[in-house]
């Protein structure tokens, strides 16, 4: 048992978390569910996962472990390579029935990541946790468990992290809603974003000129690389590539726009027949 | 350019939660095969007011012709086991990946109307994994008109170009697009705030990428297959009507024909012949179905729109360039 796992976790997994927190009985303070992901030495990407109903009182707890394997089966016809990697809940802490749960999940897969989101806000942040169970005591005599707390890192694939990117423009609209915008609109965007990093960049530049701020040579190694990117082309050159790239372009659109009039018009002539 | 009439439709747009748009990305992306193949699922949620809800939706595994599978007790099982964790698990459409846009056919219509017939609101959702990894998350939700949906369900029609036009459809009428919307509760924005930090440092400007020509070749050659497909089936409609004609042609002529011996026959005092049924002698040809000729120019329309789209954004990435370098760049002095 590494101590050294590190728990890579894709933002679909935590959206599941949350969502299945917000759908919970009346009387469940929390929610449990499986993860399902890959191993990979050291590694887990935990990529998927579901909830599990379950009951929980003060004394007991019971949980619908038919199914857990049900739901897995059913995800495993999708995505046969993923694997039963732990399991998590919501609620701030670790709790003695966790500890059950966990030898549950102990039998399912080697060695299971036990993780919690943080859905009190407990301190104002939303904490993601994951841990291992690790023996603890001296040998020979009591032996308990203890969960030990893995590192966390959120990952996503390429795609995931643009639907993530669009997705946090939601936040700050007090509608709490994006709306799909169409494309120009986003390099239009990406423009903007630009043009504020670039001002980031030149109010700390003309800081360090007027000495307000020490200069870091680290710093100024990687705005000359910056600036000596753009390059150094004989006007004349651009402006050829420029044309020649948008005459391509134009001529493109041109016939895009021939072949939409052809099928408009043909559609009049063939009912009109 | 023709902009998509919103038609009387009970959905005015739709609204897509977070989960819905991650899971779908998931999903094409782990089936991985750069979007060759279809990939599909279902989309559960529900109806409020005049906007369709999409609360969540869970992948359809991909056809393995050697397992014995059930769709639709897989379908079944899955919503039981959803509707235990207190999970919508109304039906309320499908969604499904394309590539590079080319995704109007016979079988998206059979499907589409198979729900839109039992499920009223329900749309279909386009997703185009290519686009995404460039950096615009591409997905529309579709619908089929109220007109298509007519004629499409009068399955006894032959699809005759008389009636389309009595049903007054046109490439353009088939489907409308619906805007969507991404929604999200406000404990998922607490959350996004969470993984925001950790997720940023990789903030990557893919999309004011400069090189535009592999994209476009792809559409141009796509677009070119769909035009020689219409040009096949326009041949054969006229070859049709030729027929057509050469047929009426020889009709007229047996029908004066016959007439003449008729008349002889009268006035030789001998019985007329008896009228012959005309149409076993002369076959009734087939009018050829024009269904796949709209659909076909509906997939030509959508691929001329993702062109003027895309060549717009790339003017204004070579804009972009241009300012670049009309300040010839002063080296900083630090």
């Amino acid at each position: 048992m590494a101590a050294n796992l590190v728990c890579q976790v894709h933002p679909v997994v935590l959206f599941t978390i949350v969502d299945s927190y917000e759908r919970r009985n009346e009387d469940n303070r929390r929610v449990i569910g499986t993860l399902l992901g890959t191993h990979d030495k050291g590694v887990v990407e935990v990529t998927n996962a579901f909830a599990v109903p379950h009951n929980e009182s003060e004394d007991e707890v019971a949980a619908d472990l038919e199914y857990a394997k049900n739901m897995f089966e059913l995800h495993k016809k999708v995505n046969p390579s993923e694997v039963i990697v732990g399991w998590y809940s919501t609620g701030p802490d670790v709790s003695e029935h966790s500890l059950l749960i966990h030898e549950y999940y102990s039998r399912e897969t080697k060695n299971p990541i036990h993780m919690t989101v943080d859905t009190t806000l407990r301190g104002n942040k939303m904490g993601i946790k994951a841990f291992i169970s690790t023996q603890i005591g001296t040998p020979g005599k009591t032996v308990g468990t203890m969960f030990a707390p893995v590192q966390v890192e959120v990952t996503s694939y390429e795609p995931e992290k643009v639907g993530v990117d669009v997705i946090q423009g939601g936040k700050s609209n007090p509608k709490r809603s994006v709306y799909l915008v169409k494309d120009l609109t986003h390099v239009e965007r990406a423009c903007g974003m630009l043009q504020q990093k670039l001002a980031m960049v030149l109010e700390y530049a003309e800081d360090v000129l007027a000495n307000r701020i020490p200069a870091d040579n680290v710093v100024g190694r990687f705005l000359m690389d910056l600036v000596m990117k753009v390059p150094q082309i004989e006007p004349e050159d651009f402006e050829e590539m420029l044309n020649s790239n948008m005459k391509d372009l134009l001529m493109v659109t041109y016939l895009a726009n021939l072949t939409r009039t052809q099928l408009a018009l043909n559609e009049k002539l063939s009912i009109a027949l | 350019m023709a902009s998509r009439r919103t038609f009387d439709s009970p959905v005015k747009y739709v609204q897509i939660d977070g989960l819905v748009v991650l899971k779908i990305i998931k999903h094409c992306q782990e089936e991985g095969t750069a979007g060759q193949d279809l990939v599909q699922g279902v989309l559960l949620g529900l109806v409020v007011d005049n906007r369709l809800e999409i609360t969540n939706c869970f992948p359809f595994p991909r056809r393995n012709d050697d397992e014995d599978f059930d769709e639709v007790q897989y379908q079944m099982e899955m919503m039981r086991n959803l509707r235990r964790v207190n999970i919508d698990h109304l039906h309320v459409g499908w969604y499904q990946s394309t590539y590079f846009g080319g995704f109007i056919n016979r079988a998206l219509l059979d499907s589409q109307y198979n729900y839109q017939h039992s499920i009223e609101e329900s749309v279909v959702l386009i997703y185009d994994p290519l686009k995404t990894t460039q950096g615009y998350l591409s997905l529309k939700a579709y619908r089929l008109t109220p007109e298509m949906m007519k004629f499409y369900g009068s399955r006894d029609q032959d699809f005759s170009s008389e009636s389309i036009k009595a049903a007054g459809i046109s490439f353009e009428n088939m489907f409308t697009e619906i805007p969507v919307t991404i929604k999200n509760s406000h404990l998922v924005n607490s959350m996004l705030c969470e993984i925001d930090e950790s997720l940023n440092e990789k903030q990557s400007f893919d999309y004011l990428d400069l090189g535009t020509s592999s994209m476009l070749e792809k559409n141009l050659r796509l677009l070119m297959e769909s035009v020689d497909e219409v040009a096949i089936d326009a041949n054969k409609f006229v070859n049709y009507q030729r027929q057509y004609q050469k047929q009426n042609l020889a009709k007229t002529q047996y029908l004066q024909k016959r007439q003449q011996e008729n008349q002889q026959r009268i006035a030789r005092g001998e019985k007329p012949l008896p009228d012959e049924d005309i149409n076993k002698i002369f076959k009734p040809l087939q009018t050829p179905p024009r269904l796949d000729s709209l659909l076909i120019t509906g997939q030509i329309d959508n691929y001329c729109q993702q062109i003027g789209e895309f060549s717009s954004q790339s003017f204004g990435k070579l804009f972009l360039a241009e300012s670049l370098q009309e300040n010839p760049p002063n080296p900083t002095a630090t």
